[in-house]
Parts: structure tokens; sequence; C-alpha cells
């Protein structure tokens, strides 16, 4: 099940960005597709977290949620950033990720970083080392909203 | 038109960003700038693919995304352990 | 209709450009390589992403839309990844980041060193 939906994914991708839709080119891609998974297989990262088919579904509401937090953080940071006295705290916090599997907590690690203002350093066990461009950022974090969004978005499936 | 404003912009973008390059201090900054140049130019390219009305630019661009976090991961990399194909086992412990 | 289409992606092309100068603008004014890093993700979220929407507007629905969010798709997953990589090749090299507070020690959690990636011996 997996392989197939990897298989159908890059065949997918392959469509559309070639652009070209004669029989020997979409054979072509057919074979790269298939030979591609083979490959994945052997490299061994045709797995839960290679390919987490599980979380398709939870993420068609956790993108939307996520550009629309990237927008209000992304905002605070311009108006940090273009404030006269240049207001920054620079503040290092650690705050547990309740994630399950290791795509969730990467996606939460990978969200926190991705938000301008705060950013994952480190990874120890569950634990993530924090830098946050002002205080407040850390704060929100330690408040653990998004943590609990991630969660909801990993267990959606 | 208003891709040659976004043009113009992000040309001016990066001329802060190779700013901070030549600036430094340390190698860190000159990497981030480094790949703030690339995503840079990758959004330069797509906007003159635009603006010439040739969006085949978009392909070059993706590769080059892809380029551009290898480049930077191995730069990264080399300046951490000295080496691209470094040996775990032999590495010192700090 | 068209001119609501022509508008809007005038909005999004000047709101990507806007985000991108300020990101670019950050990226010389911050104090400090930590700090830098966030003003550089000003540029590679919300500068990028704007442009791209205001790009697909411009393209309509097809082929070359699907390249554009391809390639946000790929601003969105590498970005992070360039981030921490440069965050823990700096603390890995000894730069210790200029903090107005740690909390680390503050939050119940206990302060550990940050996994610097590399495979327990």
């Amino acid at each position: 099940m997996r392989y197939v939906s990897l298989a159908g994914l890059l065949f997918a991708f392959w469509l559309a960005l070639s652009g070209h839709y004669t029989p020997m080119l979409v054979t072509a891609g057919v074979v790269c597709a298939v030979a591609c998974v083979f490959a994945a297989i052997r490299m061994r990262v045709a797995d839960p977290e290679g390919h987490p088919i599980e979380l398709f579904r939870g993420a068609i509401t956790y993108f939307p949620w996520l550009f629309w937090e990237i927008a209000k953080s992304g905002w605070s940071v311009t108006r940090v950033i273009l404030h006269p006295s240049l207001p920054i705290s620079p503040t290092m916090t650690v705050v547990r990720a309740s994630q399950k599997t290791a795509a969730g907590m990467a996606t939460y690690a990978n969200s926190i970083t991705l938000t301008p203002g705060t950013m994952t350093v480190g990874v120890s066990g569950d634990e993530f080392t924090i830098h946050a461009l002002v205080r407040d950022g850390a704060i929100d974090l330690e408040g653990g909203g998004m943590d609990r969004r991630v969660s909801q978005f990993e267990g959606a499936a | 038109m208003m891709f040659a404003a976004a043009a113009a912009a992000i040309l001016v973008a990066l001329a802060l960003a190779i700013t901070r390059a030549i600036k430094g201090p340390t190698v860190f900054d000159r990497v981030l700038a480094g790949n703030s140049v690339g995503t840079l130019a990758i959004m330069l390219l797509a906007v003159v693919g635009f603006l010439t009305e040739r969006p085949e630019f978009l392909d070059i661009g993706l590769t080059y995304g892809l380029l551009n976090l290898i480049g930077t991961l191995s730069v990264l990399k080399f300046f951490r352990h000295g080496d691209l194909a470094y040996d775990v086992d032999s590495e010192p412990k700090s | 209709m068209r001119l609501a289409v022509e508008i809007a992606s005038w909005g999004f092309m000047l709101l990507g450009s806007f985000f991108t100068l300020v990101g670019a603008f950050g990226l010389v004014r911050m104090p400090e390589v930590f700090t830098r890093m966030h003003a550089a993700s000003v540029t590679d979220t919300l500068g990028v992403g704007f442009l791209i929407f205001g790009m697909c507007l411009q393209a309509g629905f097809g082929l070359v839309s699907l390249k554009l969010l391809f390639l946000l798709a790929l601003f969105f997953f590498t970005a992070p990844v360039v981030t921490h990589a440069l965050a823990q090749a700096c603390l890995h090299e000894g730069i210790k980041p200029q903090l107005a507070e740690d909390r680390r020690g503050m939050t119940g959690a206990r302060p550990t060193d940050p996994d610097d990636g590399r495979q327990p011996s």
C-alpha cells in the first residue's frame, strides 16, 4: 500500500514536471517511478517516517493553520526588525514534545523552525532546545499550543 | 510591470545579503548569507521567467533549490568535521 | 474578475517584495548569527510564499502554477533543515548566543546538552 502510493506520487510528480505526454516519455516515467520505489526500499526510507501516508489527511487542515501562524509571527518579527531601537530579547528555553512518532516530532520541530522568531537548535529525547528572538515567542511555545495542534495532526490519521 | 518591481526588490535584497556575506564576521554568517543568496536567486529566476514569459525558468529554479540545500549542508558538514567523508568512530569526544 | 485577479496578484507581489526586503534588511541589521537566522527565515517563508502566490495568480490554473507550488513546498521543507543544521553547527563550534534570558533550567524540564547529531557511542 505504502509502496503503491509512493510510486503513484512519484509518477504524478514526473507527469507534472515533464509536460510532454508521448507514449515513450510516459513509459519512461512509470519505469523511473518503480525504480525509485525499489531504490527507496533498498535504502529503507520507504517506511512510515520517509513516506508518512497516515499524515496526509491531517495535512489538509494542518498546513493552512501553519501558514496562518507563520503569517502572524512573521509580522511580529517584521515589526521588530523595522523598529528603530531593535527591541530583541533573545531567549533560550526547553519545550517538551508530546508526539509519539518520529514523523510527528520532526513536524513539530520543523514547524517551530519555520515560524519566524523561533527555532529548534537541539533535540534530545523528547525535549527541544528553542532559541527565540523575543521573550514572548519562547513563552508562547512553553504554553504548548503548537504542540497540541501537531499532536492533533498526528492523531488525525 | 509588477514583475519588474518584484525583481528590483529581490535585487536590492540580494545586495543586502551579499553585504552580510562580505562582512562576516564568522563563517556561519557567510553560510547563512550564502543560503539567502541562493533563495533569492531562485525567486529572481522565477520572476525573470515571468518577466520574459518563459516559465521554463521554473525548472531551473527547482534544480537550483535542491542544489542550494545540498551545497549549504555540505559546506556546514565540511566546516564541522573538516572532511565530507568523516568517520564517526574516529572522532574525538568534545 | 480579471481586474480583481490583477489587483490581488499586485498585492501579493508587493507584500512578497516587502517581506523579502525586510528579511534581507534584518540579515544586515541583527547583532549576531542566531538572531540573523530569524531574520533570514522571514525571507524564506513570508517573502517567498507571497511572491509565489502572486505568480500563481498571474499564471492561472495549470502546470506552471503546480511547479510554483512545488517550489514553495521545496522551500518549506528545506528551509528549517538548513536553519537547524546551521544553528547546531554554530553551537558545536562554541559560538554562544547572546541571551537576554535563559529559561532552559526554569521550565521543569531537565536542561540537557543538545544532541549535536552524532551517533551515540
